[in-house]
């Protein structure tokens, strides 16, 4: 079994557009939406729920207003600022239970916090693992976790091949938690400035975590200049660029249809992510 | 005034809309990068730095002579980012909060706080506009206190505007909070829409006011234009899928510098926030 996790630092570059026409290419698989606060795989795939879980991680305090003798001490120890005038404010408090500790009248509790659900999907692509943060809610990179925790079971009981995983953008919590271990990651980029910055960031991360990286050009032709700089960084840092694919309006007619791009249209670009698949799964299959 | 550009999905043009609206304007403007993982105002800025200051979050050192190995930090640790063996203590820094428990409740007084660096923060100035930016450090997780570095230097005589990261977690609400109203940008696609009914809830959840700027409107179906009237959200900007724009983006340069026309587009955006902001119940 192997595990491809889809990244791209910059958000809105065509992770999940890519993800959710692997899913249609790619035999035996699990599929996982490690975009846990902003999930959109699920569009594209149109899953039926299985299971669901709730998801509950990490705590918040809360102060008893009879018991409390307003001594202040609570305030003065909490380093998140998330305590004034004797009440706490959760969405600051990051539940570590210092104050819980201190409290000289015993008046602190600490809650447990429902922070989601996570969800086990049957698409007819295969399998599904994915996930809702609640809002607002913080541990997103705990419930990635959870999410490829699972998807991996799924993968080892049905013994499938790959597990295929649209990873969040950024390079903080999340994305971590979605890269390491993970056999490969597919960078996909754009050539902005913006997107060559960004690349370069997450280029950085993956080299940290020693997770070998392809590079994939979407949009290439909107500025063939940049491109071409992304060539030249890729070849600079060792890291494989494998696919370009132009503009084309069809990514964004096949969304609104909740279609994966290769089923709604068998040419142009679709062709040009079969043959992406291709090196992803030969370069798997080297590992 | 606070003004915050946040979007749920990556990707649909909050640093241009930031970058753009900080432009236009005449009076003192500040922006403030607070997308620490991936900040990219300052590629279209071009700002010159002058002031730069790592950001630092506490992690335990425990001192071997002092400690009993008596367990108390470990116990006590809500991450465990500590953990006491009988001969050892380790400490995991990567999932330490900083919460300073350990250190204060410990009984022989063994560990102390040391700073440890998981980014840093740029000021300086584009011309006329105040700039500040963080930058999270390559491997570390904890977007937050760098975010909360960043606001530190907000200066509330003018109007500060905050671009924000991609998402709705952690990150995004640090950045928000405290933001008088937040422009929420987003493309007329499923995706675009998903992600902007899941960042509205977390703004009602804040109690932050907030209007749309709908881009590269065009392509793509009504789903967002509907969602906006039913929830009775203001559509204050759009702005159409457009060549020129998206080449002028892929080179840094900001749009209003591209197209000045576009100036007048988001004085009146201003203008709008500015009247929202003001008629506010809660203010």
């Amino acid at each position: 079994m192997k595990e491809l996790v889809v990244l791209s630092g910059k958000g809105g570059t065509g992770k999940t557009s890519l993800v959710g026409s692997f899913a249609a290419i790619a035999q035996s698989k699990v599929l996982a939406d490690c975009d846990v606060d902003a999930a959109d795989l699920h569009l594209l795939l149109s899953p039926t729920a299985k299971e669901e879980n709730e998801f509950w991680s990490g705590q918040v305090a809360l102060i008893d207003e009879e018991k409390c003798t307003k001594c202040g001490i609570c305030q003065d120890i909490c380093h998140f600022h998330a305590i004034s005038d004797f009440k706490v404010d959760p969405i600051s408090c990051e539940g570590c239970g210092f104050c819980y500790h201190v409290c000289p009248d015993e008046a602190i509790m600490m809650k447990d916090c429902l922070s989601g659900h996570w969800f086990i999907s049957e698409t007819r692509y295969g399998p599904l693992v994915h996930a809702r943060l609640g809002i607002a809610e913080e541990n997103s990179g705990k419930l990635v976790a959870l999410v490829r925790q699972n998807a991996r079971s799924i993968a080892e009981r049905e013994d499938l091949k790959y597990i295929i995983t649209d990873g969040p953008p950024g390079i903080g919590c999340p994305v971590i938690s979605s890269l390491s271990g993970a056999n490969l990651a597919l960078l996909v980029t754009e050539p902005t400035l913006s997107g060559i910055h960004d690349l370069e960031r997450v280029v950085g991360v993956c080299h940290h975590f020693g997770v070998p990286a392809l590079v994939c050009i979407n949009k290439y032709d909107i500025n063939e200049d940049n491109t071409r700089q992304i060539e030249r960084f890729c070849s600079g840092q060792g890291v494989e660029m494998v696919s370009k694919i132009p503009v084309d309006n069809v990514f964004t007619e096949a969304l609104i249809r909740g279609l994966p791009v290769v089923e709604y249209c068998r040419n142009g670009v679709s062709k040009e992510i079969g043959r992406l698949w291709e090196a992803i799964s030969t370069r798997l299959g080297r590992q | 005034m606070i003004i915050s550009v946040a979007s749920g999905k990556g990707g649909t043009g909050k640093t241009l809309v930031a970058t753009s609206l900080a432009l236009s304007l005449e009076e003192q403007v500040q922006l403030l990068d607070c997308d620490v993982e991936e900040p990219n105002a300052h590629v279209f800025l071009k700002p010159n730095f002058t002031k730069r200051e790592s950001v630092y979050v506490l992690i335990p050192r425990v001192d071997e002579e002092k400690c009993t190995h008596c367990g108390e930090c470990s116990e006590i640790c809500a991450y465990n980012a500590i953990a006491a063996m009988k001969k050892k203590v380790l400490v995991f820094p990567e999932l330490c909060h900083g919460c300073g428990a350990c250190s204060y409740l410990c009984p022989e007084e063994a560990i102390s706080e040391v700073g440890k660096e998981v980014g840093v923060v740029e000021i300086g100035h584009s011309n006329s506009i105040q700039f500040a930016h963080g930058t999270l450090n390559v491997g570390e997780v904890m977007a937050p206190p760098v975010i909360r570095k960043v606001k530190e230097h907000a200066n509330h005589e003018g109007t500060v505007i905050i671009d924000v990261s991609p998402g709705t977690s952690c990150p995004v609400v640090e950045s928000i909070r405290g933001s008088d109203l937040c422009l929420l940008v987003t493309e007329p696609t499923p995706f675009g829409l998903n992600d902007l009914i899941l960042a509205v809830e977390v703004l009602r959840k804040l109690d932050i006011p907030c209007g749309v700027v709908l881009n590269r409107a065009g392509v793509g179906d009504s789903g967002v234009e509907e969602y906006c009237l039913k929830e009775n959200i203001p559509i204050l900007l759009t702005i159409p899928l457009d060549t020129q724009i998206a080449g002028d983006y892929s080179r840094g340069i900001p749009l209003v510098e591209g197209i000045p026309q576009w100036r007048g587009h988001f004085l009146e955006l201003f203008d709008r926030v500015r009247d929202m902001v003001q008629n506010e119940p809660s203010q």
